[in-house]
């Protein structure tokens, strides 16, 4: 159909003819279908040619960037770059192999080079992400092998700590003697690898992140709600009053959405605290006594109300939208038929509602799942999402693989759900006020 | 389109003119009134004296983001102020550019460097400006009749009730739930040592987990403290002393327990003004501008010849020494910080604390 | 929104609540953005409402926080104010330098983000674009995509940009784009072209393809068709992407916290310092120049959307 339309196409239609033998021709004789296709092409790589520049530049500025990003988490070299010796040996020798004289023979090696080369650090820290605790366990080794270890090499490591004969920590340089894991992944999930090689779940002390993307899920699901509840009313409001009254309402919702997001978290901040605004409110009304202040800020109630008054408008705008078009006669049908107030709301009007309810619940879920600022200011700990936790890897602990996996995952749910809107409601429907 | 030609003409010129001032030096340091010291007793006599521009950043712990640079590759400062133990793991990494303590300037008197600093402030990659304190402050209002005075006191909420504020990391939370406990301050770090020792302090902390409000930046215990949110926070005794002096708050300091600990100025290889940044660096460090941070913050100097200069804070009035970290009674139940077990154990030790606090 | 006459006592009574509960929830969008105002002129250092303030005497209202605007970071606050003073402000002053920063990187990443972005918008909204879809969606994600996750991959890829051509074998050696304003207004470009995109897309949504072909027809070359019938018809849908690019650009934080340098140091990033480190009124001060800014942009974005609705015909219902 869309071919029909096109300028050339048209034009050749009625420069051309029938031919003799039936077959529709255009002027300098070309049968029609393949002059129409050779035009369809031409349209289609001008459009493309139209679109190229960007599609270059986000895959080159966004696209390469994310994608160099999640291949650590699956990739660290810190052992295997460091430790060539001892990583030989273990691509030689099957899983199960006790030590031998070699394997102690390389470790020594490696260490004594590693620590004048000054990167025991690093191996160890590599290590350390498998096997908490053995940061130390190379870097003092490195401290006293600096003037190089004396055979019998097992006996001068072991004499230095007698946690390298175990068992496991052979078990998890073995591992991380192939630049290749996927134990970030595991660790993401809260399990690990025993000494055998089995995938175990991580000691309760570290089971952290499982706990972390239900908070997320479930802080993200009641904001979603909070905001339909908040929302719902307002664009109702909007959509039925005459347009210059509805014109003037809805500056006060695009207001907050054009307004910098750091000015919004301040305000709640000067808000929410406890000598805040609020509270003081409150005390003077009498409802609280000044020594029971509220704590609403630095936790997950902060957090919530927050992130609802940000992403209210993302709600607002497309219920706003899909209002606008629904027919008041349809209730005022089923009211004349005898429906309740209420019955006509809820069997008439509010299933016309979905499709804007549809829209503005997963866009709000999907940007409340990855929020980071807010949380970061008023989260306190418990109000801390997992963007909070791969900002907290990538720039505290520097364990950037771990913080890989964890935004792979992230990744994931947020592309599934961007997925379902796509399906749903279509991106060509997102709209900005 | 000629005003857009115009326009982009215009911010050309700005974009040239903020690069155009090419002598310059970036210093990454912990912010708020800390920072404030600095630049008054180093950046603008160095500005004034060398026409060196001092761009100063500011960080939570300026180590992170240095740490954060060196493995990207990508160094934007020149200069960081910086913990002992990180000095040390950064040099042992061989991050950090090495530092002749020949070439830095004598005291007036003639004593080398290498004699007038105090014992461990010159590192083979760092040098000390400053010591200082991590202690306990209260709000006197909230506690009138009754103040607290110990570390144990801190962790009791029945007796001293509201909100803690404490730093969310491990060094500066350990140590003080392990004195609380009941643990001598000088066998912290062989308690800290063995997993049941870690165990206890977590547990301690357990007691007044749902109390405890974090903190990150250095300014944060301090206005937690002004607006009311915590009653009690662990801090840096500079930033109470400059609230409680310089801006009038009605805090008090437990100097019992308190944790003590070096600040260094290190310069990372491949920083972008080295030349510069080693001029700042000996400047900083000379007696007369170490005295002179003493007068905007309660922080003791880390030469000898500088420890006789200090006086009077800037106010000209308030004598600093009761204030200060190293005065001898507050050194009798001090923490001192362990650079070795710190460099060997801070990341294993905020893994757990990590998970420890994300949990809940 | 007038009730229907058969309403009932009760249908009435709900009526009313329905519409104060509207205004409590107005009050709450609205609140956080007014409260900050009045506080920016607070006397005192704290974040309350002090007694005088509240009793609106003089002596409880002052400008010293935007004073302190000026003079934070300046090299002598204290001189006589003349013309060396406001030289200082003009080299010096923290706050200064960051809007000059904010400014230089919102207007060149909104320039890269309307132009590629606008070219984009034109090749998808014609009907013979192929793979339409999937393209729309992926120039769309860096809006959908987590802050943390964009800027921790930008953080990497700009510290050494050549990385990934070892991908494929080549092992180039380049400068890097973190710490550098080439490398803030990329991001920031790739941040702002989702909004680009979405705005002029449906401003072309009403456009009739049929004016381009009538001008084709009456002799115009395409550029000339461009410039002259179809740029005048999509431009408020250009401008009001554009300045949805440069909000996003002015009001970004976590970007420029992974990869900016020293130098660029923004508006947004000097505040995130100020919010962790203390909370001042001068906050509030920068919080309220900022609201009177987007009132601005709003206002202008209102008046574009109208001038385009009445353009290509669409008459309000």
């Amino acid at each position: 159909m869309a071919n029909a339309l096109d300028p050339h196409a048209a034009i050749v239609i009625e420069a051309g003819g029938l031919d003799q033998g039936g077959t529709l021709k255009t002027a300098d004789g070309q049968p029609l279908t393949r002059a129409l296709a050779r035009s369809s092409r031409r349209a289609r790589r001008r459009a493309f040619l139209l679109v190229l520049p960007l599609l270059l530049f986000i895959l080159i500025t966004f696209v390469v960037p994310i994608g160099q990003m999640l291949q650590r988490s699956v990739k660290n070299d810190g052992f295997s770059a460091n430790m060539p010796q001892l990583s030989a040996w273990f691509h030689d020798h099957p899983r199960g192999t006790e030590p031998d004289d070699a394997a102690w023979a390389a470790l020594a090696a490696d260490l004594t080079a590693s620590a004048e080369a000054r990167n025991i650090g690093v191996v160890g820290t590599r290590i350390n992400y498998d096997m908490p605790g053995t940061r130390s366990l190379f870097t003092a080794a490195g401290r006293k092998a600096r003037g190089g270890i004396a055979p019998p090499y097992r006996d001068a490591i072991l004499a230095m700590d007698k946690k390298w004969g175990d068992p496991k920590l052979w078990a998890v340089m073995r591992e991380a003697a192939s630049p290749y894991t996927a134990n970030f992944y595991l660790a993401a999930i809260d399990r690990s690898r025993d000494e055998t090689g089995k995938i175990v779940q991580a000691p309760p002390e570290q089971r952290v992140y499982l706990m972390l993307f239900m908070r997320t899920f479930w802080l993200s699901l009641v904001i979603t709600c909070t905001t339909f509840l908040l929302g719902f009313p307002i664009a109702h409001l909007l959509a039925t009053l005459p347009m210059r009254k509805s014109n003037l309402l809805m500056i006060l919702v695009l207001l907050p959405f054009w307004t910098s997001l750091l000015v919004r978290t301040t305000a709640w901040m000067v808000l929410l605290q406890q000598q805040g605004v609020v509270n003081d409110v409150l005390v003077w009304l009498g409802i609280i006594s000044d020594s029971g202040r509220l704590q609403m800020i630095y936790n997950q109630t902060g957090t919530i109300i927050a992130m609802t008054h940000i992403l209210l408008p993302f709600m607002i705008l497309p219920l706003y939208s899909v209002m606008r078009t629904i027919n008041p006669s349809y209730v005022r049908a089923a009211r004349s038929l005898g429906a309740s107030s209420w019955t006509a709301f809820r069997r008439i009007y509010f299933p016309q509602t979905l499709p804007g309810l549809g829209a503005g619940a997963l866009l709000v879920f999907i940007l409340a799942v990855g929020y980071y600022i807010t949380p970061a200011l008023v989260g306190g700990s418990s109000g801390q999402l997992i963007s909070n936790m791969i900002a907290m890897h990538m720039t505290q602990t520097l364990n950037w693989s771990m913080a890989a996996a964890l935004a792979a995952l992230l990744l994931g749910g947020v592309l599934l759900l961007y997925w379902v809107y796509d399906r749903l409601v279509g991106i060509d429907n997102l709209k900005l006020g | 389109m000629k005003t857009m030609l115009i326009l982009t003409t215009a911010l050309c010129g700005l974009a040239v003119s903020a690069q155009a001032q090419n002598k310059e030096v970036n210093v990454v340091s912990w912010g708020g009134a800390y920072e404030k010291s600095q630049v008054e007793a180093y950046n603008i006599p160095f500005t004034a004296k060398t026409g060196i521009k001092v761009n100063m950043m500011a960080a939570d712990n300026p180590a992170t983001p240095l740490k954060a640079q060196v493995e990207a590759k990508n160094i934007t400062g020149d200069v960081f102020d910086i913990e002992v133990s990180d000095a040390i793991r950064m040099c042992d990494e061989g991050a950090l550019v090495q530092i002749d303590p020949a070439t830095l300037p004598a005291a007036p008197d003639g004593t080398p460097a290498k004699d007038d600093f105090i014992p461990g402030a010159l590192q083979d990659c760092a040098v000390a400006n400053i010591f200082w304190g991590t202690v306990i402050a209260f709000d006197k209002t909230k506690f009138a009749d009754n103040p607290p005075k110990t570390a144990a006191d801190f962790f009791d909420t029945a007796k001293f009730p509201g909100k803690r504020g404490l730093p969310k990391n491990p060094k500066r939370t350990l140590y003080l739930a392990l004195i609380a406990d009941g643990v001598a301050p000088d066998q912290i770090y062989e308690t800290l040592s063995t997993p049941e020792g870690v165990d206890r302090a977590f547990k301690k902390l357990d007691t007044i987990k749902k109390d405890v409000v974090w903190w990150e930046a250095g300014a944060q215990p301090v206005q937690l403290l002004a607006d009311g949110e915590v009653t009690m926070a662990t801090g840096y005794n500079g930033r109470f002393f400059d609230a409680m002096v310089a801006e009038g708050k009605p805090f008090e300091i437990i100097w019992d327990g308190q944790y003590m600990d070096m600040d260094m100025f290190a310069i990372p290889k491949g920083s972008p003004n080295p030349e510069a940044a080693m001029e700042y660096l000996k400047f900083a460090t000379d007696t007369q501008q170490l005295a002179n941070q003493a007068k905007w913050i309660a922080y003791g100097p880390s030469r000898k010849s500088s420890a006789a200069l200090v006086g009077k804070y800037q106010d000209g009035k308030t004598d600093m020494g009761p204030h200060m970290p190293t005065n001898a009674e507050h050194m009798t139940t001090a923490v001192m910080d362990d650079p070795e077990f710190w460099a060997d154990h801070s990341a294993e030790l905020s893994e757990r604390f990590n998970s420890w606090l994300a949990a809940g | 929104m007038a009730l229907p006459k058969y309403a009932s006592p009760l249908e009435k009574a709900w009526h009313y609540a329905y519409l104060v509960i509207c205004a409590a929830i107005f009050f709450f969008l609205i609140v956080p953005i007014v409260v900050v105002i009045p506080l920016s002129f607070n006397a005192e250092p704290y974040f309350t409402f002090t007694s005088k303030m509240l009793s609106f005497d003089p002596s409880g209202y002052s400008m010293r926080w935007y004073d302190s605007l000026l003079t934070f970071g300046m090299q002598q606050p204290d001189a006589p104010r003349g013309l060396s003073w406001w030289a200082d402000v003009w080299h010096n002053a923290k706050w200064v330098q960051a809007t000059k920063s904010s400014i230089i990187i919102g207007f060149f990443s909104t320039v890269v983000a309307t132009v590629l972005g606008t070219l984009a918008a034109l090749g998808l909204s014609r009907p013979e674009m192929p793979y339409r879809r999937i393209i729309m969606a992926m120039l769309i994600s860096p809006m959908i995509v987590p802050i943390i996750i964009t800027a921790t991959g930008m953080f990497f890829f700009y510290s050494n940009p050549c990385e990934p051509l070892t991908w494929i074998g080549l092992n180039p050696s380049c400068g890097k784009l973190a710490g550098t304003y080439l490398g803030v207004i990329l991001a920031h470009a790739t941040l702002g072209i989702p909004f680009v995109i979405i705005t002029v897309t449906a401003t072309l949504i009403g456009f009739d393809q049929s004016l381009a072909r009538a001008a084709a027809s009456l002799g115009a070359n395409p550029r000339t068709t461009f410039f002259r019938i179809i740029m005048p018809l999509i431009l408020p849908g250009v401008i009001s992407g554009a300045l949805f690019a440069f909000v996003t650009s002015f009001d970004e934080v976590v970007a420029v916290l992974f990869i900016a340098g020293p130098d660029q140091q923004t508006i947004p990033r000097q505040m995130w310092n100020g919010i962790r480190e203390q909370i001042s009124p001068a906050i509030l001060a920068v919080a309220t120049l900022l609201v009177i800014f987007s009132i601005a942009l709003l206002t202008t974005v209102e008046m574009l959307r109208r001038r385009s609705e009445r353009l290509r015909g669409i008459t309000p219902h």
